[in-house]
């Protein structure tokens, strides 16, 4: 197997016995980057110099057999949603293309602190806002798996980083299914931890109370190693959680025996692709043969979901948007007369059409009159969505449901129908209404040959049970295909 | 709920967005559309539901008013459109 194909345990395997150096693993990626991203288009900047300083920096920590642990060495492709110090940094917007991050985030400074080496930022739908990567302020990015399709998104460039072999494992962010539902398009791991699990600092805010930083993984074991080097309470992010880390790696055990998983109903209805449902479908059929016990659950409110989020999400960033004015940073309209000229042209050359759409529906949801009628009303849906996601949790272990209603979709399907696009993450979005934590996990190909994702979610701040059911899935699922790219 | 030219003109007012003819237009139909679609959550009683704002319950997260380094000035900076010497420069704010 190729260096750039193995997950980071293998690879770490392979440092530790000097079979192979980081120096090596590290110009491995870069030359496959240099073979396939004219086609995929992941990445929007490279930092081979310090990767390649970095690799140099693990390889002298082997050699001494004083590694930092398993991520030492490990080349990884960064979000451009991350503040990295010194690096460009444009959360996929015109607005920001020159903005070159003063300091690192708390996630890219604990990967650092882990030895991992960063190969570079990749692409993202503009301020995380997309399910395609087709709203990026600078190209779209390609599937490997068929480059004709859609990667998925926000975190398009993460999943098809990973899945091309241009990386070895990736950070993105969750606000509505933006790790999990292009892992599901590029059949990869993808995990949004619960609210509180990871730290924000340094991540360009979105919606503050639904985003979430998460690995992108080869699989479920490499999944546990990087959830747990970035998990953990921040005193720099007030809403991280002051719970201790769990040592998932070394609590995968593949038992599952006697535990529970349900099936929302809700999620296996109307919209919902045939091919899928029966791919997702099998995967209860390999559970079950671990000892699980399907329970059939009901989640009425998942049909509100959508709508509570098209009213939260976007009430959030227009305001975490407003700071974007053009005074401190970022790209400022030149010829503007007065104060009030430079925050209107800056914003609408800025910012792109899907971004001025969000802040325009926040920014109503918002308004004086129309308040209580939208974000009131959207909140206390919200309620409803998170108890029944609780109750659910009194009855089962977990929950298995699609990731995504249909494997990923041609470039330009969708983008003059936002609506159709949002409901792209009908699947996702509860799960982050509710704060819990969710799992995406190749489960299959399409007659396509395009990979579909299964979701398995769980209770707050129970992320090693959620990856021990994905790994025993893993595990009696077998080996998944190479991506052909 | 009917989106109107002038509440798009609103909005986009509060929002600092200028928006052309052809785009206020397209923000119109589209907003209409999404805004049909949450239309659905009308259908629910909610009146005895509280609202949720943030999933995990924190509040008023203290901590001891120590000094400590923040970003050097000179960074803090780098990233203007405008400066002069340590401040950021913008256009005239008091019209006379």
């Amino acid at each position: 197997m190729k260096l750039y194909n193995k997950t980071i345990h293998d690879l770490h395997e392979d440092l530790k016995e000097g079979r192979v150096s980081s120096t090596r693993i590290t110009e491995d990626v870069f030359q496959r980057i240099d073979d396939v991203d004219d086609q995929v288009r992941a990445y929007l900047t490279l930092t081979r110099e310090s990767a390649m300083e970095s690799a140099d920096e693990a390889d002298e920590r082997y050699r001494k057999g004083d590694f930092l642990g398993q991520l030492d060495g490990i080349p990884m492709a960064v979000k451009d949603i991350f503040m990295t110090d010194g690096v460009k940094t444009t959360c996929g917007s015109k607005i920001l293309e020159n903005f070159i991050a003063p300091y690192d985030g708390t996630v890219v400074a604990k990967v650092k602190d882990s030895g991992a080496v960063i190969t570079g930022k990749v692409n993202m739908d503009e301020f995380a806002m997309g399910s395609s990567n087709e709203n990026s302020g600078f190209f779209p990015t390609h599937n490997p798996w068929n480059t004709d399709m859609v990667p998925g998104g926000s975190s398009g460039g993460s999943a098809s980083s990973v899945a091309a072999g241009e990386a070895i494992c990736a950070l993105g962010t969750d606000t509505g299914g933006s790790i999990r539902q292009p892992a599901s398009h590029c059949g990869v791991v993808g995990m949004k931890p619960t609210y509180g699990r990871v730290s924000r600092y340094g991540v360009i805010a979105f919606a503050s109370s639904l985003d979430q930083v998460g690995p992108l993984t080869r699989d479920v074991r490499d999944c546990a190693i990087l959830l747990k080097a970035i998990a953990g309470h921040d005193p720099a992010d007030s809403t991280s959680a002051k719970i201790p880390v769990p040592d998932y790696p070394s609590l995968l055990t593949g038992d599952v025996e006697g535990m529970r998983v349900g099936l929302p109903e809700e999620y296996f209805g109307e919209g919902l692709d045939p091919e899928v449902e029966e791919l997702v479908r099998a995967a209860v059929t390999i559970l079950e043969k671990r000892g699980m016990k399907p329970v059939p659950i009901s989640l009425p409110s998942t049909r509100y979901a959508v709508a509570t989020y098209y009213i939260i999400a976007p009430a959030e960033a227009s305001s975490n948007l407003a700071r974007y004015d053009g005074v401190r940073y970022g790209v400022r309209y030149p010829e503007a007369k007065g104060l009030m000229e430079m925050y209107k042209k800056t914003r609408s050359q800025g910012f792109g059409v899907e971004v001025q759409r969000r802040i325009m529906l926040g920014t109503f949801a918002l308004s004086a009159g129309y308040y209580d009628a939208y974000y009131g009303k959207a909140q206390r849906v919200r309620t409803m969505i998170r108890r029944e996601m609780d109750e659910a949790f009194s009855k089962v272990d977990v929950l298995l449901a699609p990731t995504a209603p249909t494997a990923a979709f041609p470039i330009g399907d969708r983008v003059d129908d936002p609506l159709r696009m949002y409901l792209s993450d009908v699947f996702t979005i509860p799960v982050n209404i509710a704060g819990v934590a969710g799992i995406s996990v190749p489960c299959g190909l399409s007659s396509e040959g395009l990979p579909v994702g299964v979701q398995l979610i769980g209770p707050s701040f129970k992320e090693e049970t959620l990856l021990n059911v994905a790994y025993a899935y893993e595990q009696e699922r077998g080996e998944f295909p190479e991506c052909p790219l | 709920m009917k989106i109107t030219p002038e509440l798009v003109e609103h909005v986009a007012n509060l929002a600092r967005l200028e928006l052309s003819g052809e785009e206020k237009e397209r923000m119109e139909d589209q907003l209409g559309k999404i805004l049909e679609y949450i239309g659905l959550l009308d259908e629910l009683d909610i009146s005895d539901v509280p609202p949720t704002s943030h999933v995990i319950d924190v509040h008023n997260v203290f901590r001891e008013d120590e000094v400590k380094e923040s970003l050097p000035v000179g960074k803090g900076l780098a990233n203007a459109p405008e400066r002069a010497g340590t401040a950021f420069k913008v256009p005239r704010i008091i019209e006379g």
